[in-house]
């Protein structure tokens, strides 16, 4: 067993669940205090990314673009809110998925005819774009341990904000009982903007930290937020704990397969076989998970107390 | 009364007969998704074509229709069969991607039409699934890297890790390397496709194999990405990175916009270039370029020679499509001007045609482009022409 490899691929597993996170629990806050299915997503991590590349391009740094390109997210997010969701929300789920269905052509093609369908590609500055060596051979490229960083940060911040803030408060009351809540005078549907805002530069973040690795395109969003979903269902939909968790299992369950599988696969199998099955495998692995945790806990793992 | 329909006969009679002289040209790409930054580059180069012929085949006008594959093989083939059934053209060319290729030839082919594919060069369709009807104006998947095989032994490389997305071109470009490649092959690692953009644990495992060398084809967006990651991984020096079809006149304008110097001097092997001195490559590469503003890529190329052979076709029959003996004929020669230069077809219409290594360079302006450093391959045929019955 190569442990420097081993250890090299848990952090490439850390990081892909961590930028899973960042887009799942935008998308479980909204489903679980919204009740609202929002597809578009995806379509707003997009945005994100694109806006931010842009801004680098223009400002010539990574950083500052991603400063600037945050509020501009979270605006986007609340105009899609008040001109879009907001008029879903007492409608049943198949609605919500057909009007944010609609709502990621119009996007996906709004940002084709503004920024064209080739794509951005993102400078780093020259002290992200290098390696940092941890130890003895694992050599890890210095902007994915950011990501890494950023990822934990954001969800340390964001548990503080759910649970010893009083706008925490309120989600989780709004969440519980929404008539309630606005019965007690609180402005319910500016706290619903504002969350769905949150979830926006949530996704929007996750966005702008791929983009120096991928590069922007149209349509990157769609792939993301099928892998969100299952992030969400397996963790228990509403729960922010339950999306960190399954986001950290399904990127080190992804990226270990995706590394492994096939060195296993070749003591049953000849290698070719092994090459050819794995991949396939591997790429299911994280519905297979899905499916199991469905029949076992069809609430998810970590099911919200309150609902 | 009767004038009015005897003016709606005439006029009815009279589009009728303008329908007659024209030649209906299905065009199938992808104009949406990330794989549309490929589609618009071929759109781009067939209207320009269309332009250079000033709108007709001798005296044939061109009716052109797009149908957008979307990236993917379903509904590539419903676009096809729109395009065959309902628009009824006379020939379907383009497709880029092998896995959409496959999934729609039997709808062009069995409805007794001409296919010409401007990129997507699986194995079968080179052998067993071989057609009469059936032409191309790229290569067989498995030459291009083939030709890199060559490259890299002359270079004197002992060993390399491979990596590639996990479709029908990616396992073509494999079995290319492999074929050629007289070193050890320390791993390969299949990717899912299109959606996996990510590679830290395949580039990690390249890494860790001890290989001297990096095989990789990513097409398209993908190439990109995949270009980033290697640099940001800094195995430069460590593990030298050689590709097929992964950098192009796509990604260049935007690794250019982004200071991203490592791509430059970089080596890939192809059947043809921008500095190729020929008229007709000159007059396609200028006019695209004044144009569009960029170098065009060679997906452009091949979608623009594609409308070329069409031409040749129909101007040797004299516009007379039902003589579809007479336009295979023609075709099979390969007698039009080609923006890669003179080649010719095999039993199984797949071109015979040289390979070139050509090097990521800056051009007189500072715009970074490619010019050719060393023929691989005079006259390189693919190995699937045998199992082919055509002759």
């Amino acid at each position: 067993m190569d442990y420097t490899l081993l250890f090299t691929q848990v952090l490439n597993g850390l990081q892909l669940g961590l930028l899973l996170f960042l887009v799942a629990s935008g998308l479980t806050l909204v489903f679980g205090i919204l009740d609202f299915v929002n597809l578009a997503h995806g379509s707003i991590y997009m945005i994100g990314a694109f806006i931010c590349a842009s801004l680098t391009l223009l400002v010539g740094n990574f950083l500052l673009a991603v400063l600037i390109a945050l509020p501009l997210t979270g605006l986007v997010g609340y105009v899609v809110e008040r001109v879009v969701a907001r008029k879903l929300y007492d409608k049943d789920h198949l609605d919500h998925v057909l009007g944010t269905f609609g709502l990621v052509l119009v996007l996906d093609t709004t940002a084709q005819i503004i920024w064209g369908p080739a794509g951005i590609t993102v400078p780093l500055p020259a002290w992200l774009n290098g390696q940092v060596e941890l130890f003895d051979g694992a050599r890890i490229p210095s902007f994915r341990l950011l990501i890494i960083g950023t990822g934990l940060a954001v969800a340390g911040g964001l548990f503080w904000l759910v649970n010893y803030t009083r706008l925490g408060m309120l989600i989780r009351a709004g969440a519980s009982n929404r008539t309630m809540v606005s019965a007690l005078g609180i402005d319910i549907q500016f706290l619903f903007a504002l969350v769905f805002a949150l979830g926006a530069v949530l996704a929007g973040l996750a966005g702008m930290l791929i983009s120096p690795i991928t590069g922007t395109s149209i349509g990157m969003g769609g792939q993301i937020i099928i892998t969100a979903f299952v992030v969400i269902i397996i963790g228990g939909v509403g729960s922010m704990k339950g999306a960190f968790i399954a986001a950290l299992l399904i990127g080190l369950i992804d990226t270990l397969g995706r590394s492994f599988l096939d060195k296993l696969f070749a003591l049953v199998m000849s290698e070719n076989a092994a090459e050819t099955a794995a991949p396939a495998i591997a790429a299911m692995m994280i519905y297979i998970l899905m499916a199991i945790v469905l029949v076992v806990k069809p609430q998810g793992l970590f099911p919200p107390k309150v609902r | 009364m009767k004038k009015l329909i005897s003016a709606a006969l005439a006029a009815t009679m009279l589009t009728s007969l303008v329908q007659a002289a024209e030649v209906k040209i299905g065009f199938v790409t992808t104009l949406t998704t990330g794989g549309a930054v490929v589609g618009k580059d071929q759109e781009k180069a067939v209207n320009l074509a269309i332009e250079h012929m000033g709108g007709k085949m001798g005296d044939l006008d061109v009716n052109l229709i797009f149908g957008d594959d979307g990236f993917k093989p379903e509904t590539g083939k419903q676009v096809t069969d729109k395009l065959v059934k309902q628009d009824n053209v006379d020939i379907v060319a383009g497709y880029i991607w092998s896995n959409v290729l496959l999934a729609s030839r039997k709808s062009v082919l069995d409805a007794g039409k001409f296919l010409i594919t401007a990129n997507a060069g699986p194995g079968p369709v080179a052998g067993k699934l071989c057609h009469e009807n059936f032409f191309s104006t790229s290569w067989q998947n498995d030459e291009t890297p083939m030709a890199m095989g060559e490259v890299l032994n002359q270079k004197g490389v002992k060993s390399i890790y491979i990596i590639a997305p996990n479709y029908a071109a990616g396992k073509g470009m494999v079995a290319g390397v492999k074929r050629t490649f007289k070193g050890e092959i320390k791993g390969t690692d299949m990717t899912t496709w299109p959606t996996q953009l990510d590679f830290s644990a395949e580039l990690a495992k390249a890494n860790a194999s001890g290989a001297e060398g990096l095989f990789v084809f990513y097409p398209g967006k993908a190439g990109g990405a995949f270009m980033k990651q290697y640099q940001q991984a800094g195995l430069k020096d460590s593990l030298p990175l050689y590709t097929t079809f992964t950098v192009d006149a796509l990604s260049l304008p935007k690794f250019q916009a982004a200071d991203f110097t490592d791509v430059l001097g970089s080596q890939f092997t192809q059947q043809w270039d921008p500095t190729i001195d020929n008229e007709q490559n000159k007059r396609f590469v200028a006019d695209f370029r004044a144009k569009h503003g960029s170098y065009p890529s060679f997906y452009a190329a091949q979608a623009y020679d594609s409308m070329f052979l069409i031409k040749s076709a129909v101007e040797a029959v004299g516009g007379d499509l039902s003589d579809m003996d007479g336009m295979r004929a023609t075709m099979k020669s390969a007698s039009y001007p080609s923006v890669r230069g003179e080649y010719t077809y095999g039993n199984n219409h797949m071109p015979i045609q040289a390979y070139y290594l050509r090097e990521v360079v800056k051009d007189d302006d500072g715009n970074w482009t490619t010019k050719i450093v060393q023929t691989v391959y005079e006259a390189h045929q693919d190995i699937y022409a045998k199992d082919c019955a055509l002759n």
